[in-house]
C-alpha cells in the first residue's frame, strides 16, 4: 500500500488555489452522466451531497436514522471555528492554522490544516446565507466565543446548539435539492460493505432496515461521511447508534486506517451514575470558561461540597497551570481529573467524579449572569442528575468524545482505495492527536461544501469507467456474504445480549486504551479483545429475524465490527512507542507529567492495511514534516 | 378569485373562512342581543323595533328588502361555516385514527373541546328558535307583527326556557373559543397584545352571555309581561 | 422501585397491535425512561422474546429521534423534557405506566413504538429551505440582523423534528412543525425572497401528508419538549392569507420591458 498525500507544491498559503485551478473539470453537460453514493448525512455527508447535486451529479445518500436531520451532528453544542477576525483581537488564516497544529501536537499534515484554516472563512458565509441564526450582538453583527482554551474569539454558535443549526442548514439544502431530483434519499438504509471492481471503489451493500432486503447499488465514486468510532468504548458522549461499520468494512476492502488510537477523551461530562449506564453526556467545555474544578485535598473525604472548608479544597488545575487554569487543552484536563480520581480523591455517590464549582462565579457576576451563560446546561444537567449546581457544583469527569484517527486521505480526501472519498469525522482528519475545541464541524462543512465537490470532479473526470451494471457479479458476491453474515448473526441464538458484550469490550478498552496507556495494559487488551469476540460469535443472542426492523441485529453487527476494530485501536496504541495529545503513554511523560513526543521516529502518520483474517495488520507510515510550525514541546504551565 | 378559491382547498384556507364567517355572525349576535334587550324598555318599544327591522334602509329600500338582504348575508355565512367546520371535522376525524388508551388533555380548554357538538347545537337550536320567533309554528300563540307578544308568551314554560338558557351556555363556550381562535387563525398575532386576546374573547363571550339570558329569565320570572 | 408498564407491541405497519404488561424490577430513580426500557429489553431478550423497538440515538434531547406516549402524555410528564431525558425520578414504586407510539394518519406505525415521521421530511422538501448556491455567498457581516430577529428565528428553529406536536394535537395537525420552520426561516433577511411561496408550498405538502388542520387547541405547544410556540402557527396563517392575497404569484410583467 503506497501512500501518495499529493500535496501541491508551492508556498502553503497558494496551494490549494494552484491545485484549485490544476484540476480538471468534468464537463456540465456530462455531470448528469455520473453517479455518486454518498453515506451519511452528518455535517459532512449532507452537505457534500447537497452541493454535488447543485452541481448537477445524480447523487444517492444513505443514512440508518429515519431522516437525514438527526445525525449526531446535531448534538454539537459549543460551536464552529472560522478565522475571520471579527473581533479584531489578532486572529488570522494563519494563527488558526498554526493554533490547530499545534494543538493537534504535531501529527496533522500541516497543508490539510492550512486549507482548512482558509475555508472555515467561507463556511460562516455559506451558513448565514441559508438562514443559520447564530449568535448576534446588539449592533446585528456576528457574536463570538472563546472556547477550548484559545486566546482568540473565534467561535460562533447558536446558543447551546449550533451542530443542531448547522445541519439543519445543510439539510435544508439537502432537502432542495431532493425536491429538485438531483438527489435520492435512502433513509433507514445501513451501509454494510463497499464493492471494489477492477481496483475501484464502484458501490455499496446497503440493508434496508425496515424490510431487511440486503442490496447493491453502484456508483462511479462513493464517499463515506459516516461519523467517529467513540462508541467502541460503550460509554461514549456519542449518540447510541454511532459506530465504525462503514470505514472498518472499507478498511477490510483495501482502505488503509490511520492513527485509530487517536481518540480525545472530553473533560467535561457527567459521571456515570450505575452500571445500566446506556451513554455519558456531555456538559460543554465553555463551563470551563467560569467554572473552577477542584476536589477534596484528603484523599477518601466523604462530605458533602458545601461542607468542605476553602482550606481544604485542591483547586488543582490552577495549583499545576498557573497561566491556563481551568482552561487547560482537553487532553491535560482530563488526565489530570483521572489522576485525583484514581488518587482517590474523587467525589459523588462513586467518588468517580470532580467537581466543576460555580459558586464564586455566582459570587461575582450573579446568579442572573450565570443563568444567561449556561441556563440550558444547568437545567439539563438538573434534569439528569437531580442535583441543582446553582446551589452545588456540578460533578464531571472525562468520557470518549471524538475520533481523530479514521481511514487514510491523501489531499483529495480520497482514500488508498481509488474513487473511496473519506469526509468528516470519518477520515484521519486535520486535528492530528488532538482536537481543538469548535473545529471539527468546521472540517466536516469544509470538507463536504468546498473541498470534495472539486476533488472528486478532477477524479471523475480523469478516470476511465466500465460499464458495471446493477447486478454484477462482484456486487451480488458482496451481497450474499453480508446475507450470509446477518443469517449467522441470527443463528447463534446464545445466552448473551449484544450490549453485554458491548460493555464488556468498552470497559476493557476504557481500562487499557483509554485515557492512559501502557504497553502491558495494552498486550493485555490485545489478548482478551480475541477472547470477547470469539465469545461473541460463539454465545450472542439476537432476536427476531432479519426480514423486519431489528434493533438487535443492527447493533449485532456494528458490535461485531467493533470488535475487530478495537484490536487494531490497541495494536496502534501499543505500536506508537511515545505519548502525543490524546494518545499517553504512561512510558513517555516529562517530569511534571505532560506528554513526552518522539518525534524523531514518530512525526508521522500510521496507516494499517489489511492483510486478510489471519494475518495481523500491516503497518505503513507517511512522514509528516513541518515547515512553518516549527516543531516544539507543547506547554501550558 | 381563482387564487382565493386555491386558498380555499387548503386547511387553513377552510379555517380562515370560518374566521370570518365566524365574525359575521358574532356581529349578528352581538347585535341581535341588544336588540332583544329593548324588550325591557316594553311592547310597542320592541315592536316598533321588530317593525323597524323590516324598514330598514328605507327609503331606498321597500318593506323587508334590506332584511332580506340581511338574511341572505347571514344565510351563506351559516353555510359557509358550516360546511368548512364540516369538512375539517371529518378530516381531522381521518388525521387522528386511532385513541390513546389516556390521554389528559394538556391544553384542551372544555370550549376548544365542544366547537364541534357545540355548534351542532348551537345549529339546531337556531332552526327551532325561528320556528318559535319567526314563524311562529312551534309557538303556542303566535300574533305575526307583534313580536312582544310572542317573546312574553313563548318564555312562560320553563322548558322553553331551559333550551334558550342551554342554547345560549353552548353559544357562550363557543365565542369564547371562537374569538379567539379567530384571531388566531387571521394571525391577528402580536407578542405585546397577545395577552389580551383571551380577555377579550371572555369578555365579549359573557356579555353575550348575559345579554341573552336576561330576557327569558327576565320574561320567566314576570320582569317583563 | 417496581413498576407495571402496559407498552404497545405490534408487529409491523399492516398487523394489528395490542398493550403487552411488562413488570419492571428494581428500577433505580437515576435510570433515564429509556435506561429502564434497556433494562426491561435485556430481560426479554434473555428470556428469549423480542423486545420492544422504540426509536432513540442522542439520548440529550436534540437529535428528535425518541418519542412515544407516556400515560397520555408524548415524551412524558415532565413539560418541555423529551422521553430520553426524562428520568424515574418522576415515577413512585407501584406505578402503572402506559407506553403507546405516536398515533397519526400522517405517522403510520412501523413496529411497537418506531413510527414512520418522513412526512416532515417531505414538508421541508417542499419549500423549508433558502436557495442558495455553495460558493454563493456574501460576507457573513455583509447584511446586520437585528439581535432580536436572529433570537426569534432561534426560539422556532429549535424545533427538533420529534412529531410530538402530531402525537399531541386531537386533530393530528402539523401545524406547529410546520409554522417553526415557516418562522425560522420568515424571521430572517434570507428568508424573504421565498418567504410566501414557502409557506404555501409546504401547506400544500402539509395537507397532502394527511394531516389534520389546525383549530387552535394549544396541546401542540404544551407536549412540544422545546416549547415551541402556537404564536408561530398565527404568524403562518398570516403569510399564508398574504401569500393567497398575491404576495407569492409570479411577476406575470406589464408590458413594455424592452425586447
Ligand atoms: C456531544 C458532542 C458535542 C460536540 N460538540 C462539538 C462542538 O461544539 N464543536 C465541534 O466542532 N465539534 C463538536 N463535536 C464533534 C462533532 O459534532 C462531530 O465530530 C461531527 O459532527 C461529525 O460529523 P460527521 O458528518 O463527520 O459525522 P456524523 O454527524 O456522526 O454523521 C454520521 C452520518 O453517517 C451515517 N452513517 C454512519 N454509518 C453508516 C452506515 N453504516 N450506513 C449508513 N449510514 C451511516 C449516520 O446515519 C449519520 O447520518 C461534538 C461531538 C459530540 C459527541
Ligand atoms: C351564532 C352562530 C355562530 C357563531 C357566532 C360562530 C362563531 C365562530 C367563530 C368566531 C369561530 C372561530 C373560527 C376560527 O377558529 O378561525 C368558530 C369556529 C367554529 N365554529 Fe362557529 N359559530 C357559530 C355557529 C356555528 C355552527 C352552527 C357551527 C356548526 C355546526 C359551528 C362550528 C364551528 C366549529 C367546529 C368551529 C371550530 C373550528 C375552528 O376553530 O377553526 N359554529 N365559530
Ligand atoms: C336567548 C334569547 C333570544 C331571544 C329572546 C331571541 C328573540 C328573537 C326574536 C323575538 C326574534 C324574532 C324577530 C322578528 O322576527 O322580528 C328572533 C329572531 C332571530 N333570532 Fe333570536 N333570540 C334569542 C337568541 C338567539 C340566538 C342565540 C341566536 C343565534 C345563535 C338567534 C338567532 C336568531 C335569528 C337567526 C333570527 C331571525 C332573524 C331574522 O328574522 O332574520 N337568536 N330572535
Ligand atoms: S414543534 Fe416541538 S413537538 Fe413539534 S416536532 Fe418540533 S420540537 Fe417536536
Ligand atoms: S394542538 Fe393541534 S389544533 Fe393546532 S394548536 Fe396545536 S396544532
Ligand atoms: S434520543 Fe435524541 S432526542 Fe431523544
Amino acid at each position: 500500500m503506497e501512500l501518495r498525500a499529493k500535496v501541491p507544491s508551492g508556498p502553503i498559503q497558494e496551494k490549494w488555489d494552484k491545485h484549485r485551478f490544476e484540476m480538471k473539470l468534468v464537463n456540465p453537460a456530462n455531470k448528469r452522466k455520473y453517479e455518486i453514493i454518498i453515506v451519511g448525512t452528518g455535517l459532512a455527508g449532507a452537505s457534500a451531497a447537497a452541493t454535488l447535486g447543485e452541481l448537477g451529479y445524480r447523487v444517492k445518500v444513505f443514512t440508518y436514522h429515519d431522516s437525514a436531520r438527526r445525525a449526531h451532528s446535531i448534538a454539537a453544542q459549543g460551536g464552529i471555528n472560522a478565522a475571520k477576525n471579527y473581533q479584531n483581537d489578532g486572529d488570522s488564516v494563519y494563527r488558526l492554522f498554526y493554533d490547530t497544529v499545534k494543538g493537534g501536537d504535531f501529527r496533522a499534515r500541516e497543508a490539510n490544516v492550512y486549507r482548512l484554516a482558509q475555508i472555515s472563512l467561507n463556511i460562516i458565509d455559506q451558513c448565514v446565507a441559508q438562514g443559520v441564526p447564530f449568535a448576534r450582538e446588539y449592533g446585528g453583527l456576528l457574536a463570538n466565543r472563546s472556547f477550548g482554551g484559545a486566546q482568540v474569539s473565534r467561535t460562533f454558535y447558536a446558543r447551546g446548539q449550533t451542530g443542531q443549526q448547522l445541519l439543519l442548514g445543510a439539510y435544508q439544502a439537502l432537502a432542495r435539492q431532493v425536491a429538485e431530483g438531483t438527489v435520492t434519499l435512502y433513509p433507514r438504509t445501513e451501509m454494510l460493505d463497499v464493492i471494489v471492481i477492477d481496483g475501484q471503489a464502484r458501490g455499496i451493500v446497503v440493508r434496508d432496515l425496515v424490510t431487511g432486503t440486503i442490496s447493491a447499488h453502484m456508483a462511479q465514486a462513493v464517499a463515506l461521511g459516516t461519523g467517529g468510532y467513540s462508541n467502541a468504548f460503550f460509554l461514549s458522549t456519542n449518540a447510541k447508534a454511532c459506530n465504525a461499520t462503514a470505514i472498518w468494512r472499507a478498511y477490510r476492502r483495501g482502505a488503509g486506517f490511520a492513527n485509530p488510537c487517536f481518540t480525545q477523551i472530553h473533560p467535561t461530562c457527567i459521571p456515570q451514575a450505575g452500571d445500566y449506564q446506556s451513554k455519558l453526556t456531555l456538559m460543554s467545555e465553555s463551563l470551563r470558561n467560569d467554572g473552577r474544578i477542584w476536589v477534596p485535598v484528603r484523599a477518601g473525604d466523604t462530605r458533602q461540597a458545601n461542607a468542605i472548608p476553602e482550606g481544604e479544597r485542591d483547586y488543582y488545575l490552577e495549583r499545576i497551570y498557573p497561566s491556563f487554569g481551568n482552561l487547560t487543552p482537553r487532553d491535560v484536563a482530563s488526565r489530570r481529573a483521572k489522576e485525583m480520581v484514581d488518587k482517590d480523591q474523587g467525589v459523588g455517590p462513586a467518588r468517580n467524579g470532580v467537581y466543576l464549582d460555580f459558586r464564586d462565579a455566582i459570587q461575582r457576576l450573579g446568579r442572573q449572569t450565570i443563568a444567561e451563560r449556561y441556563g440550558n446546561l444547568f437545567d439539563m444537567y438538573l434534569q439528569i442528575t437531580g442535583e441543582n449546581p446553582y446551589d452545588v457544583p456540578m460533578r464531571i469527569y472525562p468520557a470518549p468524545h471524538y475520533t481523530m484517527g479514521g481511514l487514510w486521505v491523501d489531499y483529495n480526501l480520497m482514500s488508498t482505495l481509488p474513487g473511496l472519498f473519506v469526509i468528516g469525522e470519518a477520515n484521519f482528519s486535520d486535528h492530528g492527536a488532538n482536537r481543538l475545541g469548535a473545529s471539527a464541524l468546521m472540517q466536516g462543512l469544509a470538507d463536504g461544501y468546498f473541498i470534495l465537490p472539486s476533488t472528486i470532479g478532477d477524479y471523475l473526470a480523469q478516470t476511465k469507467f466500465a460499464a458495471v451494471p446493477e447486478d454484477h457479479a462482484v456486487g451480488r458476491g458482496a451481497v450474499a456474504e453480508a446475507e450470509a453474515r446477518t443469517r449467522r448473526l441470527l443463528g447463534i441464538n446464545g445466552s448473551r445480549t449484544v450490549d453485554a458484550f458491548h460493555r464488556e469490550l468498552g470497559t476493557l478498552l476504557w481500562e487499557f486504551c483509554g485515557m492512559e496507556r501502557t504497553a502491558d495494559g495494552l498486550h493485555h487488551a490485545l489478548r482478551e479483545i480475541p477472547r470477547i469476540r470469539e465469545a461473541f460469535w460463539a454465545d450472542v443472542r439476537v432476536p427476531g429475524d432479519g426480514q423486519d426492523l431489528n434493533q438487535e441485529l443492527e447493533k449485532a453487527g456494528r458490535v461485531a465490527d467493533f470488535l475487530e476494530f478495537a484490536e487494531v485501536m490497541c495494536l496502534d496504541a501499543l505500536q506508537r512507542d511515545e505519548s502525543c495529545g490524546g494518545h499517553f503513554r504512561e512510558e513517555h511523560q516529562t517530569p511534571d507529567g505532560e506528554a513526552r513526543r518522539d518525534d524523531e521516529q514518530f512525526a508521522h502518520a500510521a496507516v494499517w492495511e489489511y492483510t486478510g483474517d489471519d494475518h495481523p495488520p500491516k503497518r505503513h507510515v507517511e512522514p509528516l514534516t513541518f515547515e512553518y510550525v516549527h516543531l516544539a514541546q507543547r506547554s501550558y504551565k | 378569485m381563482r387564487r382565493v378559491a386555491a386558498f380555499y382547498q387548503s386547511t387553513v384556507g377552510k379555517k380562515v373562512a370560518m374566521a370570518l364567517t365566524g365574525f359575521i355572525l358574532v356581529g349578528f349576535v352581538i347585535g341581535h342581543m341588544l336588540g332583544n334587550l329593548k324588550a325591557f324598555q316594553g311592547a310597542e318599544k320592541f315592536n316598533h323595533y321588530a317593525e323597524g327591522l323590516r324598514e330598514l334602509g328605507a327609503p331606498f329600500f321597500g318593506h323587508e328588502q334590506f332584511l332580506w338582504l340581511f338574511r341572505i348575508a347571514l344565510i351563506v355565512s351559516v353555510g359557509v361555516h358550516v360546511l368548512a367546520a364540516t369538512q375539517l371535522t371529518l378530516r381531522a376525524w381521518r388525521a387522528r385514527p386511532a385513541k390513546y388508551h389516556m390521554a389528559p388533555h394538556l391544553e384542551l380548554s372544555y370550549a376548544s373541546r365542544t366547537m364541534r357538538w357545540g355548534g351542532v347545537i348551537i345549529a339546531t337550536y337556531v332552526v327551532y328558535h325561528l320556528m318559535h320567533f319567526t314563524f311562529g309554528n312551534a309557538h303556542p300563540d303566535f300574533i305575526p307583527g307583534d313580536a312582544y307578544h310572542n317573546l312574553v308568551v313563548g318564555f312562560q314554560s320553563p322548558w322553553v326556557v331551559a333550551v334558550y338558557l342551554v342554547a345560549v351556555a353552548m353559544l357562550t363556550l363557543h365565542l369564547y373559543h371562537g374569538i379567539w381562535s379567530a384571531l388566531q387563525t387571521l394571525g391577528a398575532s402580536h407578542p405585546t397584545y397577545n395577552r389580551w386576546r383571551r380577555g377579550v374573547a371572555a369578555a365579549l363571550a359573557l356579555a353575550v352571555m348575559a345579554g341573552f339570558a336576561a330576557v327569558p329569565l327576565s320574561v320567566f320570572a314576570g320582569i317583563i309581561r | 422501585m417496581n413498576l407495571t408498564l402496559h407498552v404497545w407491541r405490534q408487529s409491523g405497519a399492516a398487523a394489528a397491535g395490542r398493550f403487552e404488561r411488562y413488570e419492571a424490577r428494581d428500577v433505580s430513580e437515576h435510570m433515564s425512561f429509556l435506561e429502564m426500557l434497556d433494562v426491561v429489553n435485556e430481560g426479554l431478550i434473555e428470556a428469549g422474546k423480542e423486545p420492544i423497538a422504540f426509536e432513540h440515538d442522542c439520548r440529550e434531547g436534540i437529535c428528535g429521534s425518541c418519542g412515544m406516549v407516556i400515560n397520555g402524555r408524548p415524551h412524558g410528564p415532565v413539560p418541555r423534557v423529551t422521553a430520553c431525558q426524562l428520568h424515574m425520578r418522576t415515577f413512585k414504586d407501584g406505578d402503572q405506566i402506559w407506553i403507546e407510539p405516536w398515533r397519526a394518519r400522517g405517522f403510520p406505525v412501523l413496529k411497537d413504538l418506531v413510527v414512520d415521521r418522513s412526512a416532515f421530511d417531505r414538508v421541508i422538501q417542499a419549500g423549508g429551505y433558502v436557495s442558495v448556491r455553495t460558493g454563493a455567498a456574501p460576507d457573513a457581516n455583509a447584511v446586520p440582523i437585528p439581535k432580536r430577529d436572529a433570537e426569534r428565528a432561534m426560539d422556532a428553529a429549535a424545533c427538533i423534528g420529534c412529531g410530538a406536536c402530531v402525537a399531541a394535537c386531537p386533530n393530528g395537525s402539523a401545524m406547529l412543525f410546520t409554522a417553526a420552520k415557516v418562522a425560522h426561516l420568515g424571521a430572517l433577511p434570507q428568508g424573504q425572497p421565498e418567504r410566501y411561496s414557502r409557506v404555501r408550498h409546504m401547506l400544500a405538502q402539509h395537507d397532502d401528508e394527511g394531516f389534520g388542520s389546525c383549530t387552535n387547541h394549544g396541546n401542540c405547544e404544551a407536549a412540544c419538549p422545546k416549547g415551541i410556540s402556537i404564536d408561530w402557527i398565527a404568524q403562518l396563517n398570516r403569510d399564508a392569507i398574504r401569500a393567497a392575497l398575491g404576495k407569492a404569484t409570479e411577476y406575470a410583467g406589464v408590458g413594455g420591458g424592452g425586447a
